[in-house]
């Protein structure tokens, strides 16, 4: 009895020295951000400090934060939903229609992942400059959209695969059709793995910051152009870059802790029958 | 009361001087001005409505990037003649490459700019085939940081004008590591405007250079060997630990936080580490020259940035317009004014440096001027050589060299291969690497 209680001890113990470890980055961060220039840098790191809000204040009068909040979450928000709406379709064909060049197809799609994003730079530059598509939100949501598409279509399709066949059947049996038996009966049960599929999709989008600081300027860039913009060659920027940074990741994090249960539950989905 | 009423009148001079020295544009253009986040571009953010008042047609968008970045993508903008960028901010290495490849539009500035009051090594920088493709926005040179009061405290005087001889001995005779005070602090981060700035400057001192005048590449020379043995081994022995991870901006903070007895880097640190805010060692911060070696009046240091206006830009006349006032006399005035004389841009105007306001708040100011002076960008090493540039070699393939050198250089700091082996391997990746840019293997450049 006594032994199994050390045990969970333990393991609790162990569980928050690991959970720690992952924080710790984004706690410095955080702490770095209420630091003065000097004390942002200074060695040996500064533990206990006086706090203060001026790198948070020389961030707001530098640049409009809203304005890039904005930008990410419509680019971020509009890439997912677009990616969800092209996968879904495409994993239900590959896990209920199988074909021959299923498994190909999806090892294909995957493949694009591995290309550099810089080797298609130029191209896509040329693409966005002779369609108007530059520093638009649209031509950035585009660009998320396709760059998850992989990712998300593997995904879905882990996900439908675990559903039995025989209760579509069923549906069809009582004659829903292609639409209907997807509507009602795949999409309700398979919700917490479109749900994680979807937030994954969206953290994805949230950090990318190749392609948003490539084709991008002023009206389309998202918060990591708000952050990049406080990295200097020369000059002291750290407690304004975790300043800019915690109010970059701040919506996502806020929005990651209210959905945590959600993104377990999917990403658990079907592990244990 | 007297003082307001002083700097209210200076503040109606400047800004209708400044009015008055560039045309008002009378059709509406936005302008897109991209740039990096240093101190000096910052103020001149904070200043642009100035600007826009005085031109009420042309309106300013901002576009602030980290400079590899900016780099990368401005080049991308302008070679795919995309025109998303009205006015550039590219530093001194760029300015003659992008002028080459024609990617800049030539800047004819009127009189009333007063283009021979730019100095004359940062204003060459900027030139062409005699064509100025730039104006500088500020501009530095290198110089030896140290601490009074330790040598003061180890009865040691600074020389006029040290030498690297000199300076190892005050290292040794400073370092107390048990106390976190180091000797000597340098630029260890590889990178080819970071590690390689510093090793290029005492390459040249050391009367070596990067490549022959038939383009064949010099590092695996006595001189080289001189040159990275020194670094190596001061600051292996006097140095920080850690110092391969020590940039401009770990150094500036190591120095200011009263780490480093001395530190050989760019001029324009001189402000933050006078300023009592961001510096803990404000009264006993002085400065000498860079230190000479055996080879003297080569060249040493000089850094520029500078504001350009790329061909592809649909706004041209606007955006020399800005151009223009942001680099003018009457921009510095306006920023002394706001900003007080010590946040003015440095190393661009002689008149900035003809002030005795300025001299009275930048008590470095003279200093700064005679190394911007006498670093000697177009000058030649001890043998000639075939590019110009201080602390680059100014070819578009110095960026990728500098970088891989620069990372060989850092392995052998930190002790992972000696300074013979890093030397070795530089030779031949920087042979390879030129080889194939076209630069033929007999040495001839490629036509």
């Amino acid at each position: 009895m006594q032994q199994s209680r050390l045990k969970r001890v333990l393991i609790l113990l162990a569980g928050w020295c690991v959970a720690l470890l992952l924080f710790f980055p984004i706690l410095w961060m955080v702490l770095t951000s209420f630091k003065t220039e000097i004390a942002a840098i200074s060695t040996p790191p500064l533990l206990f400090f006086r706090p203060t809000l001026s790198a948070y204040a020389a961030v707001q009068a530098q640049s409009n934060y809203l304005h890039f909040a904005l930008n990410s979450i419509v680019i971020s928000v509009g890439g997912t939903v677009v990616a969800l709406l092209l996968s879904i379709p495409a994993a239900y064909a590959m896990a209920f229609h199988p074909t021959r060049r299923t498994r190909g197809t999806l090892l294909w799609m995957l493949s694009t992942k591995m290309l550099p994003p810089v080797g298609v730079l130029v191209p896509i530059y040329l693409l966005f400059k002779t369609s108007g598509l530059l520093d638009t939100r649209i031509g950035l949501l585009g660009i998320y959209a396709l760059m998850n598409l992989p990712i998300t279509v593997w995904m879905l399709f882990t996900f439908f695969r675990e559903m039995p066949h025989d209760i579509l059947e069923a549906g069809r049996m009582d004659g829903a059709g292609t639409w209907g038996e997807v509507w009602h009966l795949l999409l309700p049960l398979t919700m917490p793995g479109v749900a994680s599929t979807g937030l994954l999709s969206l953290i994805l989008c949230w950090n990318e910051a190749f392609w948003s600081l490539n084709v991008t300027s002023v009206n389309a860039a998202p918060l990591t152009a708000f952050i990049a913009s406080f990295s200097s060659p020369e000059g002291l920027f750290f407690a304004k870059l975790s300043a800019a940074s915690t109010m970059a990741v701040a919506p996502i994090l806020v929005f990651g802790w209210f959905s945590q249960r959600q993104l377990v539950r999917g990403l658990t989905f079907g592990a244990v029958k | 009361m007297k003082i307001s009423l002083r700097r209210i009148a200076m503040g109606a001079v400047a800004t209708t001087a400044i009015g008055c020295a560039t045309t008002t544009a009378h059709a509406d253009a936005t302008i897109t001005i991209a740039t990096v986040n240093n101190g000096d571009m910052v103020i001149m953010q904070g200043l642009s409505d100035r600007f826009e008042q005085s031109h009420p047609g042309i309106h300013l968008r901002w576009v602030v990037l980290e400079e590899n970045t900016l780099r990368q993508r401005l080049t991308t903008d302008i070679a795919t003649d995309a025109g998303q960028f009205d006015v550039l901010t590219i530093g001194n290495y760029d300015a003659p490459i992008w002028a080459k490849q024609g990617w800049l539009s030539p800047l004819d500035m009127p009189a009333s700019y007063d283009v021979g009051d730019l100095l004359k090594p940062v204003r060459d920088g900027l030139t062409y085939k005699g064509q100025l493709y730039g104006l500088p926005f500020y501009a530095e040179s290198a110089m030896t940081y140290y601490r009074s009061d330790l040598f003061r405290k180890a009865g040691l005087t600074m020389p006029a004008q040290p030498t690297y001889a000199e300076v190892r001995g005050f290292a040794d005779r400073l370092t107390d590591k048990a106390h976190g005070i180091y000797g000597m602090c340098l630029r260890g981060k590889p990178g080819w405007g970071l590690n390689m700035a510093t090793v290029t400057s005492m390459v040249h001192a050391f009367g070596g250079q990067w490549f022959d005048t038939a383009w064949r590449a010099q590092i695996d020379t006595p001189s080289w060997r001189q040159a990275v043995g020194y670094y190596v081994d001061i600051l292996q022995k006097d140095g920080p630990p850690g110092a391969t991870s020590n940039g401009f901006n770990e150094n500036l903070a190591l120095f200011a936080g009263g780490h480093c007895a001395m530190w050989i880097d760019a001029t324009v640190a001189a402000g933050s580490l006078y300023d009592k805010k961001s510096s803990s060692v404000a009264d006993s911060v002085a400065f000498a020259p860079m230190p000479t070696g055996s080879f003297t009046g080569g060249p040493t240091w000089l850094w520029s940035w500078n504001l350009a206006i790329p061909r592809t830009s649909h706004n041209q006349e606007a955006a020399k317009q800005f151009v223009a006032w942001a680099t003018s006399k009457q921009y510095v005035q306006l920023v002394a004014q706001q900003k007080g004389w010590v946040a003015v841009p440095p190393g661009t105007r002689a008149s900035t440096y003809a002030s005795p306001e300025y001299k009275q708040a930048a008590p470095f100011a003279g200093f700064v001027v005679a190394a911007i002076d006498s670093s000697n960008p177009n000058g030649q090493t001890k043998a000639p050589r075939p590019a110009t540039g201080a602390q680059f070699v100014a070819i578009p393939e110095f960026q990728g060299i500098g970088t891989q050198v620069g990372q060989i250089v850092a392995s052998a700091l930190a002790g992972q291969t000696s300074v013979e082996q890093a030397l070795r391997r530089s030779q031949s990746v920087t042979d390879r690497t030129m080889r194939q840019a076209g630069y033929s293997a007999s040495g001839a450049p490629s036509p």
